[in-house]
């Protein structure tokens, strides 16, 4: 009897994979869930602050839905098995924070030179080190673009809210598969630990996009799993489907054979970083108000942005020109209309706040040559909107 | 017909294991004397003889000169990071069941920097067959000491001879919870191919540590002379024992002519292996 009631009650708890509806969601949950909506197959992670509540989601969700989780022995290996399970045809997916970030570097390197597709959530905390645990920093945005050794391409998401952290997981592993890399979605505690409203579509309505397959059958010829399209990026193969495919992380030819020399090294590493520079249109996202009469724009992400957003609509409110310029994407970075914002000629200044010491204002810097008003919290606290508008009235 | 035609005849391009090499990557890198091309012939004996597609086995290496030996092989094949051998096998083997997935890697990949991986996925039982490539030195590199390097042996990063006491990898396999421990060397082809079978067909993890001479970088500095004399050693002092359940007695001292070196099959036991 026991038993039945026991097997009735998983019958009942038994959720489907998206779970379409209105829910006030905490933000990892909500990452979490935007994983399963693509269609996560594979978890591979170990338990870290403020990250935790992603992967413990993920252990009660994926394996009633066919999918597995296996809680790692540690980072290094988490990263790996992410890339093995892609590497066998699996949406994969690893979650961590600051020091398991670092631990990961090594191996995100191996998935942008295999080219195999994974997605990790890094939620920030204050750091260096092991830093302030529980509390938030953006500390790793130039680590997850630059964190690994050499040159390779990389797209990472910034949600601000509990809603972002659902759509820009989703939109992570589409774009992880369009362009074989690893996408990072880059929250920071106080989003991931942040409990909004949360809006999950039909199933049908969830955008999925897979990667390139071959387009001949194994055997007929061999199968070129480095040989890119004119999008730079090539079809890929898995084990267990016949193309005998061979990866390495060695500089490898179109057949994916080590290729030792300067040449196609080049070759490889320039694709590596183009088939994300070049197609940078179709995959950076910000969000921008009020920049097309400012003299002064403030540039955010995350949660920061939040503060910022009601700072210049405060400013805007005492009639200050301030435009608000919100960063989706960190990688790529958009370039191109941060460009177009100065071309226009009437920006004056820009202001970036940070809980880092910051990072995104050497790009704004670098990229305007105008002045950057510095607002940075070195990590733990966040720039609140008072101090933002204070630095606007300036 | 061409000249260059008429030469290659039918029958000398035809050999058992030729489907299961990449022919087109040849020549190998690896030295005169090396062990690793007779593992690499074990395993593609192994894979026609056991009755399983070849489109269904994996091959995943580590990095050093085992970790070459994916590259050879014309089955789906993996050349991950250094150590990192096994968990990118475990993410296969875990997302595909169907999968028969072997990894083929050296002692300093597996038992140094990717030790703490090797008895996390001996103690998971995760349904792998795992190679090691026991040479006793950081061949690739030049000869560096590592975690299986003898007491006293020498090697370019102690001069002086090793220090450290070295890992008993049958008897660590086996603490840590494989399903299937095997000791050969690369004398020992035929009893390496049955190993290599039956860790094949066993549900859960297999370790076989194949001793391999590296007569450029370890028999060199330790005057056993080349990969023959290697061999030679090897018949001289190995001691078969099927079924030894006193692994922790079997550690191998290379250079001490008076002891013996214990191989065989082991541990065969059976534990649920692990599904994620």
């Amino acid at each position: 009897m026991a038993g039945k009631t026991v097997e009735a009650k998983v019958q009942a708890e038994q959720k489907p994979r998206v779970l379409t509806g209105n829910h006030f969601m905490l933000g990892d949950h909500a990452c979490a869930e935007g994983a399963l909506a693509a269609g996560l197959d594979f978890f591979g992670g170990y338990p870290i602050t403020p990250s935790t509540e992603i992967a413990e989601h993920i252990a009660e969700r994926l394996p009633p839905l066919g999918g597995r989780f296996v809680q790692m022995e540690d980072e290094l290996g988490s990263m790996v098995a992410i890339i093995g399970a892609s590497a066998a045809g699996a949406r994969s997916f690893t979650a961590t924070s600051g020091p398991g970030f670092s631990l990961m570097m090594e191996s995100i390197g191996l998935a942008a030179m295999l080219e195999v597709p994974c997605v990790v959530a890094n939620v920030m905390r204050a750091s260096p080190s092991t830093a302030l645990p529980t509390m938030a920093g953006q500390s790793d945005v130039l680590q997850a673009r630059w964190g690994s050794h050499g040159d390779y391409g990389v797209i990472a998401y910034l949600p601000a809210s509990p809603q972002e952290c659902f759509d820009l997981t989703v939109r992570a592993f589409n774009a992880a598969d369009k362009y074989r890399v690893p996408v990072f979605v880059l929250m920071d505690e106080v989003v991931g630990h942040m409990d909004e409203r949360v809006i999950i579509p039909d199933a049908a309505d969830v955008p999925i996009i897979r990667r390139k397959g071959p387009r001949h059958p194994p055997g007929e010829k061999p199968f070129l799993g480095y040989a890119p399209d004119e999008d730079l990026v090539p079809p890929m193969a898995h084990a267990g489907e016949g193309y005998k495919v061979h990866m390495t992380g060695l500089t490898h030819d179109e057949r994916g054979y080590p290729a030792l020399t300067p040449d196609v090294h080049d070759k490889l590493v320039n694709r590596l970083v183009d088939k994300i520079r070049l197609n940078a249109a179709d995959i950076e996202m910000y969000e921008e108000f009020g920049t097309e009469d400012a003299d002064t724009i403030v540039v955010s992400y995350g949660c920061t942005s939040r503060s910022a957003r009601q700072a210049v609509n405060q400013a805007r409110a005492e009639g200050l020109k301030c435009g608000f310029f919100r960063l989706i994407t960190a990688w790529p970075f958009p370039e191109t209309r941060i460009r177009e914002l100065v071309k226009g000629g009437k920006v004056k200044r820009f202001i970036v706040p940070e809980i880092n010491l910051g990072q995104m204002r050497r790009e704004i810097e670098r990229l305007t040559q105008m002045p950057v008003l510095r607002l940075n919290h070195g990590g733990g606290a966040m720039p609140v909107p008072e101090a933002i508008l204070e630095l606007i009235r300036s | 017909m061409s000249a260059t035609e008429q030469i290659i005849h039918p029958a000398a391009t035809i050999h058992p294991i030729d489907g299961l090499l990449r022919a087109d990557r040849l020549p190998h890198i690896l030295c005169p004397g090396c062990g690793i091309g007779t593992v690499i012939h074990g395993y593609a004996h192994a894979i026609a003889a056991s009755g399983i597609s070849e489109d269904k086995h994996v091959c995943v290496s580590g990095i050093g000169c085992s970790g070459r030996a994916a590259g050879y092989m014309n089955v789906d094949s993996y050349h991950s990071a250094h150590g990192r051998a096994l968990p990118f096998a475990l993410g296969i083997a875990v997302h595909n069941p169907e999968l028969n997935v072997t990894v083929i890697s050296g002692d300093g990949d597996l038992a140094a920097i990717g030790g703490n991986h090797l008895i996390h996925t001996a103690r998971r039982n995760v349904n792998m067959n795992v190679i090691c490539i026991n040479n006793f030195t950081y061949g690739m590199t030049g000869g560096q000491v590592g975690p299986t390097t003898p007491i006293g042996a020498k090697g370019s990063t102690a001069p002086d001879g090793a220090v450290e006491p070295p890992f008993n990898l049958p008897y660590l396999a086996k603490a840590t919870g494989a399903t299937f421990v095997a000791r050969w060397t690369i004398l020992h082809v035929r009893e390496f191919q049955d190993a290599m079978l039956r860790a094949m067909h066993k549900k859960g993890f297999s370790f076989i540590e194949v001793l391999s001479p590296c007569p450029t970088s370890f028999g060199r500095a330790n005057k056993i002379g080349d990969g023959l004399h290697e061999m030679e050693l090897y018949r001289e002092r190995c001691r078969i024992e099927n079924g030894a359940t006193n692994l922790e007695d079997l550690d191998i001292d290379l250079l001490d002519e008076s002891k013996a070196i214990t191989v065989g099959n082991f541990v065969d036991i059976e534990r649920k292996p692990f599904t994620g």
